[in-house]
């Protein structure tokens, strides 16, 4: 039955764009609202009839995994949810794949926050998918939320060289000087890695530029679509790994349930994203050449006046 | 306002009400808040429709939606400023009665003058709101300028200047793992995958080609002909891809909120999927 739901609405979609290129031949044009109702159709379909595809990690990505899965049990991760509800469709889903293997390797996690909208979402990480997955684990003791600080790269400027000094306590007011994790981290300098999930500023490129240049710090980030291409000239030398948009976020979960199969039944939003994905992309090329065709066929229609 | 838009704001309240209901008596018997629950994902999804709603045309409930979002948005950046960078940050270092009043540990400390030359300069920057003292709002604007380009440009010059240049000098012939041993041994291992030797080797001669066409277009001292203006016109491809790339990469993105909008929809508000 599933079957018959995904192919009517697939059948409608590729009929549509036949008869549109029909009508881009013959030189009609498409109203715009006839493009928005197609790309809703292609997002809606795989939503209510999910369409999964394959994914591999692509070198920029398995370098970030790799690095977290060979890092000795119990080091000291330092991660920062810098973004807001806007942006937490695409990285959130990076940001709970990266907390799951994190945890799962039985790393230490210092989770804070440059952007007062992040710890809402963070929040949401440790609720829905730290406490579910790894009750065991204490707070305090095997992770720590520090919260947020305003002061954008003045915050990051600080904790490079003393962490305490910007963030004394941790989000429920306990002093970190009695928190074990802090007993060897006295700065960003002393996190075996800091991993940055977000887009905006401040995000990893502040982190890069402050942080990670200044105290040769290894950075993974974690990056909404839109921001990726700026963020690639840094890798691999000044990031060593980077999720770009959901993409990034598909591969990353694909290859930790390859290597952690007991995340096997995880939820799995950015490999579930990707068939939305490629049904909305295939329509959008093929309005690309739609369009193309509509052009031409105008311009020799001038040309022959 | 006519009488068709009456009736039109009519349906939709009415529409609203119908689904807070049929949304509150679905949550009942698992959220003890349910009413508000209820009220909650009605009013994110009629707000997300009415945001969607532009897209057929310009109408007042997309108006309703858009100044709501400013307005919340702005109250809470404000909220936000004040509560963690005055009351959090500030105000606990000055006040130990303050610090009571609005419920935040005191940290107390010898006097220091750094933590009242901001105050001082927070109070200059509201003189804006004075047509009289408004000039003394330059003075913190001037300071806040000032440091962030000094902050930034030691930032910038050392990893977007120095460590990008640096970056670019690959080995064209390849590297560890990767080492060059001949074209014999090259072809004789030839390994065509994406960490592969080939692979490598591309990406060297790609990113070496790129950037030194791509700064070839941008070199206007000389006229852009004959092999100068071959590579020229490389550096243009180059560009032209760049850019395709990161309009891809924006279509994703924002293909992607788009998925996290319908999956609202289809999960909470109309619970279509689990």
């Amino acid at each position: 039955m599933p079957n018959v739901g995904v192919l009517v609405p697939l059948v409608a979609i590729f009929g549509g764009l036949i008869w549109l290129l029909v009508r881009a031949i013959r030189g009609r044009e498409v109203e715009r609202r006839v493009i928005f109702m197609f790309i809703f159709v292609a997002v809606a379909t795989p939503i209510l009839f999910p369409i999964t595809f394959q994914e591999h990690a692509t070198p920029v990505v398995k370098n970030l995994f790799d690095r977290i899965e060979n890092l000795p049990s119990g080091s000291t991760i330092l991660m920062s949810f810098d973004f807001d509800p806007a942006m937490a469709p695409e990285v959130q889903p990076m940001a709970n794949a990266l907390s799951r293997h994190c945890l799962a390797r039985e790393h230490k996690i210092v989770f804070m926050c440059l952007w007062a909208t992040g710890q809402s979402l963070l929040n949401t990480t440790l609720e829905y998918v730290i406490r579910p997955d790894f009750p065991h684990l204490v707070d305090g003791v095997d992770f720590v939320n520090v919260g947020y600080k305003a002061g954008n790269e003045g915050v990051l400027n600080v904790i490079v060289s003393d962490f305490k000094k910007m963030f004394p306590t941790d989000v429920n007011g306990v002093p970190l000087d009695g928190v074990e994790i802090f007993d060897k981290v006295g700065s960003c300098k002393d996190f075996d890695l800091i991993l940055t999930v977000g887009g905006g500023r401040p995000g990893p490129k502040e982190w890069v530029l402050f942080v990670g240049d200044p105290a040769d710090v290894p950075i993974g980030a974690g990056v909404a679509a839109v921001v990726a291409p700026q963020l690639y000239p840094y890798y691999p030398r000044q990031v060593i790994g980077i999720l770009g948009g959901i993409k990034g976020a598909a591969e990353y979960e694909s290859e930790l349930v390859k290597t952690h199969p007991r995340f096997e039944n995880m939820e799995k939003p950015g490999l579930r994203m990707m068939g939305p994905q490629t049904l909305a992309h295939v329509v959008i090329l093929a309005f690309i050449v739609i369009g193309n065709i509509a052009f031409f066929r105008g311009r020799r229609g001038k040309k022959t006046e | 306002m006519n009488r068709s838009t009456y009736i039109v704001v009519g349906v939709v309240v009415v529409l609203f009400l119908i689904s807070w209901i049929l949304k509150a008596v679905s949550l009942s018997g698992e959220d003890d808040g349910y009413i508000l629950r209820g009220f909650l994902i009605t009013m994110s999804a009629f707000l997300t429709l009415a945001i969607f709603s532009f897209l057929y045309r310009d109408n007042p409930f997309y108006k309703f939606a858009e100044h709501l979002f400013v307005g919340v948005s702005a109250a809470f950046w404000m909220t936000q400023g004040f509560w963690s960078t005055i009351v959090g940050n500030l105000i606990p270092r000055l006040s130990a009665g303050l610090s009571g009043f609005f419920m935040v540990p005191h940290q107390p400390s010898p006097w220091n003058i750094s933590y009242w030359i901001p105050v001082i300069l927070g109070i200059l920057l509201l003189m804006r709101l004075s047509a009289k003292y408004g000039w003394l709002s330059r003075w913190p604007l001037a300071l806040i300028v000032g440091t962030t380009a000094g902050l930034n440009f030691v930032r910038y010059l050392r990893s977007d200047f120095i460590v990008q240049v640096s970056s670019t000098f690959v080995p064209l012939l390849g590297r560890e793992p990767h080492q060059w041993q001949g074209a014999g041994a090259f072809v004789s291992q030839l390994d065509l995958s994406a960490t592969g030797q080939l692979a490598a080797l591309l990406t060297n001669w790609v990113i070496f080609v790129g950037v030194f066409c791509g700064i070839v277009y941008f070199f206007f001292s000389k006229e852009h002909t004959g092999v100068f203006g071959r590579a020229s016109r490389v550096g243009i491809w180059v560009l032209m891809i760049t850019f395709g790339a990161s309009f891809g990469y924006t279509v994703m993105g924002r293909i992607s909120l788009l998925v996290g909008r319908v999956t609202f929809l289809f999960r909470d508000w109309l619970e279509l999927i689990s």
